[in-house]
């Protein structure tokens, strides 16, 4: 891991959703660094904000006050069409719910990064089988989600998040749909794939079980990061 | 990303459908009913297109349109013969008669009588026999529609299939004896009354007795002579009303349109179907689309463009109203081929239907897109996030 380079930086970040009385404060002044090659995780109960603060680093969300930069990038200094094509470019993402296109092939729904990114879909097809096999999901490529498992759907979330070779993956508790031995070989795929030296994770989770597969743990409560431990010197 | 969008759309089977069979059946109305319509329309021209050779009609001045008959006297005949630029003109009788069939059911029968010497006026297709035979004694020629259907022989045996009139049969018209001498192909009328021909001096005898008989004359302009001056000037030295069979079509067409609610009820079931089309087809798109959200929410998080979402879904509700106005537009045409060589009244379909209605189902589909779309952009990405 490397700790020289923060691929993320937010400094004071805050976010309100509504207007007048019913205006909800949902992070009140987040200040957060996660350096290339790193895997953070944002753990925190329900409401804390978690899910607010990576839409905002995925730049899906506007922050209300405060500077979030991407590898140098403040997403709010560029214009509309080209945010959405700096994301689809760098961002690689893995949902709680998986999120495959159910009329899809297993290889389609991986290709899609790449379709949005203008890729051919014969070469992006090839590149998308490519990734399948890494994640040990070979010989699926032609089924459709409705025929895979939790895990195996997972898995080809986790392909179609890194197919693209993004800079930045982020994570919405991706192993809270799966038992403890599926939700733990997910994460050493995702960890063993996703981390090759100058990518940053960023998984939102409260999955105390995947713990140990993180550098850093960011710990939120009430729209703030009360801590960071560092989970290499906590093992230690 | 197109190809993604169709599988989405293939791919829920049921939603698809519905969409495809709401389009084809707005299709089916929208076509279907102006089509019938347009027959109708042409059946009210039936006896000026079915008559060949004059290119002028002259009338009483009091005519509205080709069935509303005022008789003249044959003397007007003369005068349309004297003005200038006509090269020739002959009577036409046209009037309704009672044909009496052999079980002693009458039947209303239209009887056009034409010129004794020339037969000019008469039907351009003859199935059976000659025009000339009419000058045989008795003869009439029948239409083929009357022929087969309401002027039939009763069928011997009880229930059985009536027996089509054919060339030496005989008819009673007004208690006087008529031999079919041929069959003819006419446009059929709205009232689907059969059609008689026979020479104007046997129209004449056949008619109950009435003191004027002349119905029309048939005229043609002179070579070098335009039509529309001709009738014009016989307008102005006759007294009478002198058209052209265009400008008598188009009177025919005006009082059809001005006189009875035709384009107001066929507009109905037209508008009709748009509406249900445009509501159930706009529904069931909105619902897919609805079902999808999540799926173009993960699509936008993930970076791709709104022109290129918004391109997405207007080619589903492109591909959906191509193939379900394909579908409409192919039953119909279908149905208009089966009864093309019916005799009852059928439809008819051009390419200006085809257009129009064409147009109409582009409307519904890109407004079914339009809301779909706007829904689209106003989808926060940020949803992929909530379980």
């Amino acid at each position: 891991m490397s700790q020289t380079t923060p691929a993320i930086r937010c400094n004071g970040i805050k976010k309100v959703y509504g207007t007048g009385d019913t205006q909800v404060h949902a992070l009140r002044g987040v200040d957060l660094e996660v350096h290339a090659g790193e895997l953070l995780m944002l753990v925190g109960p329900s409401g804390c904000g978690k899910t607010t603060l990576i839409s905002i680093i995925a730049g899906i969300l506007d922050q209300t006050e405060g500077d979030c930069s991407l590898f140098g990038q403040d997403f709010r200094q560029l214009p509309p069409a080209e945010r959405v094509r700096y994301r689809g470019k760098h961002i690689g993402f893995v949902f709680q719910a998986f999120n495959l296109i159910p009329t899809l092939t297993v290889a389609e729904n991986t290709a899609i990064p790449l379709l949005i990114n203008g890729e051919k879909r014969e070469k992006a097809i090839a590149r998308a089988i490519q990734c399948l096999e890494e994640v040990g999901l070979g010989s699926k490529v032609d089924a459709f989600p409705s025929q895979l498992s939790g895990g195996q759907q997972q898995r080809v979330a986790i392909a179609r998040a890194l197919v693209h070779d993004p800079k930045l993956v982020v994570c919405d508790e991706p192993t809270s749909a799966l038992d403890h031995q599926t939700g733990t070989k997910v994460m050493e795929v995702l960890k063993g794939l996703a981390m090759d030296g100058k990518r940053s994770l960023v998984i939102v989770t409260h999955d105390a079980r995947i713990f140990e597969f993180a550098d850093r743990i960011a710990h939120m409560d009430d729209g703030h990061i009360e801590r960071v431990e560092a989970r290499a010197a906590q093992d230690n | 990303m197109f190809r993604v969008a169709l599988k989405m759309l293939f791919g829920d089977r049921g939603k698809y459908l519905g969409i495809v069979i709401g389009i084809a059946l707005a299709s089916v109305l929208m076509i279907n009913q102006p089509g019938i319509m347009i027959s109708i329309l042409k059946t009210v021209n039936g006896l000026i297109n079915d008559v060949s050779g004059p290119d002028l009609w002259v009338m009483d001045p009091m005519v509205k349109n080709v069935d509303d008959v005022k008789p003249m006297q044959d003397t007007q005949l003369y005068r349309v013969r004297g003005v200038k630029g006509v090269a020739w003109a002959v009577p036409f009788y046209k009037g309704s008669t009672k044909v009496r069939m052999s079980n002693g059911e009458t039947v209303q029968s239209v009887m056009v009588g034409l010129d004794d010497a020339t037969l000019i006026g008469g039907p351009t297709e003859m199935l059976q026999g000659r025009l000339a035979d009419l000058r045989e004694p008795d003869g009439i020629i029948v239409d083929k529609a009357g022929a087969e259907g309401r002027l039939a022989k009763p069928s011997p045996q009880p229930g059985g299939k009536p027996i089509p009139l054919k060339v030496g049969d005989t008819l009673e018209i007004n208690d006087q004896r008529a031999v079919v001498v041929g069959i003819a192909r006419a446009t059929q009328t709205f009232a689907s009354q059969p059609t008689i021909y026979t020479t104007y001096g046997r129209a004449k005898s056949y008619a109950l007795s009435e003191r004027k008989m002349l119905s029309y004359v048939l005229a043609k302009a002179q070579a070098g002579e335009s039509p529309e001056v001709v009738a014009r000037r016989i307008t102005h030295d006759t007294g009478l009303r002198g058209l052209t069979s265009e400008e008598f079509k188009q009177k025919n067409l005006d009082y059809m349109i001005h006189n009875t609610s035709i384009i107001v009820n066929f507009g109905f079931v037209v508008l009709i179907g748009f509406i249900v089309g445009a509501a159930v087809t706009g529904q069931i798109f909105y619902n897919f689309t609805l079902d999808n959200l999540r799926h173009f929410g993960v699509f936008k998080a993930m970076g791709t463009p709104d022109s290129v979402l918004r391109r997405m879904i207007l080619l589903q509700a492109l591909v959906v109203g191509f193939i379900g106005f394909g579908l409409g537009a192919g039953i119909t045409g279908t149905f208009a081929a089966m009864k093309a060589n019916s005799t009852d009244l059928s439809m008819t379909l051009n390419w200006q239907l085809l257009s129009a209605s064409g147009a109409a189902v582009l409307l519904i589909v890109l407004m079914a897109a339009l809301i779909s779309i706007r829904k689209v952009m106003k989808l926060e990405p940020a949803i992929v996030f909530k379980g």
